[in-house]
């Protein structure tokens, strides 16, 4: 069922949306105060769960090992793996923020006859997971181009690469395929395989189906509709310079894609979409595997209740003596 | 075996679809044979826990104190502000499924309760619900779960049928550690004491005598006594095996199940000769009897106070290092919590192996180095005679325990060991060793026989890749380096592997080592025969 209110949750603000834009007193809502309000929940959310975390202590160092610790000199370590050094932590942080490395090493254990338990290849959660992270990202450094003026280099670069097959007009960007292809991949596998299925909430579907209505969405005005992106500029660098305008260009699928981008934002920092922020601050994964060369210092450590050596003496006092044991206290 | 324990062909029929009924029902059925009994009330007395009394998980009633919702959500308030693991851990998780069939309770079981992501959702639920906005205001969309005593009840099975293995960990794209998780969550069941014996008795015991046995000072003296003459009559040599000498260079601290346990005993031998040997001026202590720390299943306090013995041990008879012998969570504590809970150990020095002048910089800190670490660096430097062949009736393969590969990376050490002692010796599939190795099942307090048939389902994955290479290489050992493992990995092997014994690494190599002053050695340190010269020869 959690799909099913995801789905017409995100149908609603849409239609929400597409129907506001029509209105002229209703189109600053949608088109600037809205944006507006996400925007600032954004940032003051995502700050303070940022902050939250970082604010609270690692008391222990709890790398999880993945590969041979430095020992001995001859052995060969997995500076990678189990980092003793900080350029071997950056290293694997970035594999794992850039790369997914974890999530490559995914397998799929399967029982068969025998019976016998094989390990099979599973790598399409990553792959999936990487082309849409990194579509996203190529998608929305596309956008400054609506931003910034002059629009940077770097930008048109991008847009350029990106249209390189140059199919089309306007060309197709490579990564608008990728990116619905990949969250197609994401959703047909939450619902398709019984145990992610069973493990999915409506939290999980919202966040999909946002992604998919906003890229929908900007698929159907850049190639279908054929939106005046000169007026969306307009809107934009109003928005941005705090001197808002509204075109009367801009249709209602603009206000749809902004309601969601809007809506996006808003549930970003209440949602596990912030583990955006997070990958960055696993315990397990960007502390050293120095445990025994550095001591580390937990913040709130406070004494225990111990059982001291002379409480123990004088306990086993006779024993002791009598199986031939040196006794402190004669 | 238990007679109600089903047989391998039964129990292997499992169902991985997932039931009808939403994951947010909390109701369990404690079905013998699949759970662990309460602590009994004594140990937790002993210990100044709370709410000690005479339950059973599977009564109505677990007289639960009148006001432990509060105790409970007080305490995840205060850890969420002390761990920044458990707060991530609660919040990030996007419910990707990559760890679901990592667990080997999973895969074993076919519970989804036991997809390592389902089990942190058991608390996590629990977390929005109090603590999220988003579960205040929409606790069904959000997830989020009442704490009720039915979800207190869910808790203690899934959370006592997690071994705090970390394999999840390896696997997650945030590194979320189910085993943090579980810790966490076990430290809430005992603040409403909610514990299984087979966690606080050995606690108990290691607080009052210094070892999870409970075994006295006279026990322990005659222990290692009786090895010493074991020995003496094996091969002939009369090792010294001193106790609480003060001034001795080294302190040596083991599991206490290797002078009490079988066939952890043989590692103990095996121990006994290699100081020998090298002629290793050490002590064991009686009070310091244990290297095992269960309170690591119970709570970071526990931890700190059982675990306060050794530097305070150390301190009191002035070695200069400390050693360690094989256990697998007893090294978790040591490399990951000792020196933070109970150092700095400033009053010791770096360790320095006497024999070969080789200082062991990555224990720099802690001061307490791992004995595959000596014994490599021994070997290394061609410090020990050793005879392979009398390894030659065992065909040998290596289990890596769960903390020495995923909280320590300790994998390469053993390795190099069992290379030099075993003729024969042949890897398990890639899938299933080092940092992707499976546990034996019974980690964590868990290896109690009325949990039997959760253990065998546990320790299906590692029993099946014993079963590869017994049958395509007549593997007929398993070496590890834990001795939990040692406790647990010979019935779940003849459940599912007959004909595969289990080993420590020091007790192979107790059997190759060649010793000044030897009788010729007819029989390993188990009293089994060497293959005769003429079997070698032939093959």
């Amino acid at each position: 069922m959690d799909v099913v209110y995801a789905l017409v949750t995100v149908s609603l603000l849409a239609a929400l949306a597409f129907a506001g834009g029509e209105i002229a007193p209703l189109r600053p809502l949608f088109g600037v105060i809205l944006p507006g309000v996400a925007l600032v929940t954004f940032l003051l959310g995502l700050t303070y769960r940022v902050t939250l975390w970082a604010r609270s202590p690692v008391p222990f160092r709890i790398p999880t090992t993945s590969g041979q610790q430095k020992s001995l000199p001859w052995i060969k370590a997995g500076w990678l793996e189990s980092p003793s050094t900080t350029p071997g932590v950056l290293a694997r942080m970035a594999l794992e923020v850039c790369l997914f490395r974890s999530l490559f090493r995914n397998t799929k254990a399967e029982l068969r006859d025998g019976p016998r338990l094989v390990f099979g290849e599973s790598k399409f959660l990553w792959l999936a997971a990487l082309a849409f992270h990194w579509s996203l990202l190529v998608i929305f450094l596309r956008h400054l181009r609506f931003f910034m003026e002059p629009v940077p280099a770097f930008v048109n670069l991008l847009a350029a690469a990106d249209g390189f097959f140059q199919i089309g007009a306007p060309v197709l960007y490579v990564t608008d395929v990728i990116i619905v292809v990949a969250l197609g991949y994401l959703l047909l596998r939450r619902l398709r395989d019984a145990q992610v299925r069973y493990i999915s909430l409506f939290a999980d579907y919202l966040a999909l189906f946002l992604l998919l209505g906003l890229v929908v969405s900007g698929i159907f005005m850049r190639y279908f509709t054929r939106i005046d992106t000169a007026a969306v500029k307009q809107l934009a660098m109003g928005l941005v310079t705090f001197s808002p305008v509204i075109p009367q260009e801009v249709g209602p699928l603009l206000f749809v894609h902004l309601l969601l981008v809007s809506a996006l934002a808003t549930f970003f920092p209440f949602s596990k979409l912030m583990h955006m922020g997070g990958v960055f601050l696993s315990p397990t994964r960007n502390l050293a595997n120095t445990n025994r060369m550095q001591r580390h210092v937990n913040p709130w450590d406070a004494p225990v209740k111990v059982h001291t050596y002379e409480e123990w003496e004088d306990e086993f006092r006779d024993k002791i003596g009598a199986a031939g044991l040196p006794l402190d206290k004669a | 075996m238990a007679e109600q324990t089903p047989r391998p062909e039964t129990l292997v029929q499992i169902d991985y679809r997932p039931p009808r009924k939403d994951w947010r029902d909390a109701r369990v059925e404690f079905r013998k044979g699949v759970f662990c009994y309460s602590a009994a009330p004594k140990n937790l007395e002993y210990l100044g826990l709370p709410n000690p009394r005479k339950w059973q998980p599977y009564d109505q009633n677990w007289k639960l104190p009148p006001n432990w919702k509060e105790v409970i959500l007080e305490g995840m308030r205060e850890r969420l502000e002390k761990f920044r693991s458990f707060r991530l851990f609660m919040d990030i998780c996007v419910r990707c499924g990559a760890c679901a069939d990592k667990c080997h309770f999973y895969i074993g079981s076919g519970d989804p309760k036991n997809m390592p992501v389902l089990r942190a959702e058991l608390i996590r639920s629990v977390y929005r619900r109090y603590f999220t906005m988003a579960g205040r205001l929409f606790p069904t969309l959000a997830g989020a779960r009442d704490l009720t005593e039915d979800v207190l009840k869910e808790w203690f099975y899934y959370f006592y049928q997690c071994t705090e293995c970390r394999r999840c960990s390896v696997f997650c794209p945030y590194g979320i550690d189910t085993a943090e998780v579980t810790m966490i969550a076990r430290e809430l069941l005992n603040l409403v004491g909610c514990n299984i014996n087979w966690v606080l008795e050995p606690v108990a015991n290691c607080y009052r005598t210094g070892n999870h046995l409970g075994v006295q000072p006279h026990g322990f003296k005659d222990s290692i006594d009786f090895a010493v003459d074991e020995l003496a009559e094996i091969t002939g040599i009369r090792v010294e095996a001193p106790i609480n000498k003060k001034g001795a260079e080294v302190l040596f601290v083991v599991p206490s199940a290797d002078y009490f346990g079988t066939p952890h005993y043989f590692t103990l031998l095996g121990y006994l000769l290699l100081f020998h040997v090298v002629g290793l001026d050490y002590t064991f202590s009686a009070f310091a009897s244990e290297g095992g720390n269960f309170g690591l299943f119970t709570s970071h306090e526990m931890i700190k106070r059982l675990n306060a013995k050794i530097y305070t041990e150390a301190r009191r008879l002035g070695v200069k290092w400390i050693m360690g012998g094989e256990c697998g969570h007893m090294w978790r504590v040591l490399h990951q919590y000792m020196d933070t809970m109970n150092g700095p150990a400033d009053f010791l020095e770096v360790p320095v192996s006497p024999v070969t002048g080789t200082r062991f910089e990555h224990a720099r800190s802690t001061r307490m180095i791992h004995i595959c670490e000596f014994t490599a660096d021994l070997i290394h430097h061609g410090k020990l005679a050793l005879d392979p062949n009398r390894n030659a009736h065992w065909s040998v393969t290596f289990h890596d325990s769960c903390n020495p590969s995923r909280a320590m990376g300790l994998l390469e050490e053993p390795r190099f060991i069992l290379r030099h002692v075993c003729p024969k010796f042949y890897e398990m599939p890639e899938n299933t060793i080092r940092e992707q190795t499976f546990c034996c099942g019974s980690g964590s307090g868990l290896g109690t026989d009325e949990n039997l048939e959760m253990r065998l389902r546990g320790g299906f994955p590692r029993a099946n890749a014993v079963r590869y290479v017994r049958d395509r290489f007549g593997v007929n050992l398993v070496a590890c380096i834990c001795a939990i493992d040692k406790a647990t990995l010979p019935p779940l092997l003849e459940y599912w592997v007959p004909g595969v014994d289990v080993a420590g690494v020091h007790e192979l190599l107790g059997n190759a080592l060649i010793m000044k002053g030897e009788r010729a050695r007819s029989t390993d340190l188990r009293g089994q025969p060497f293959q005769s010269k003429e079997a070698l020869a032939h093959a």
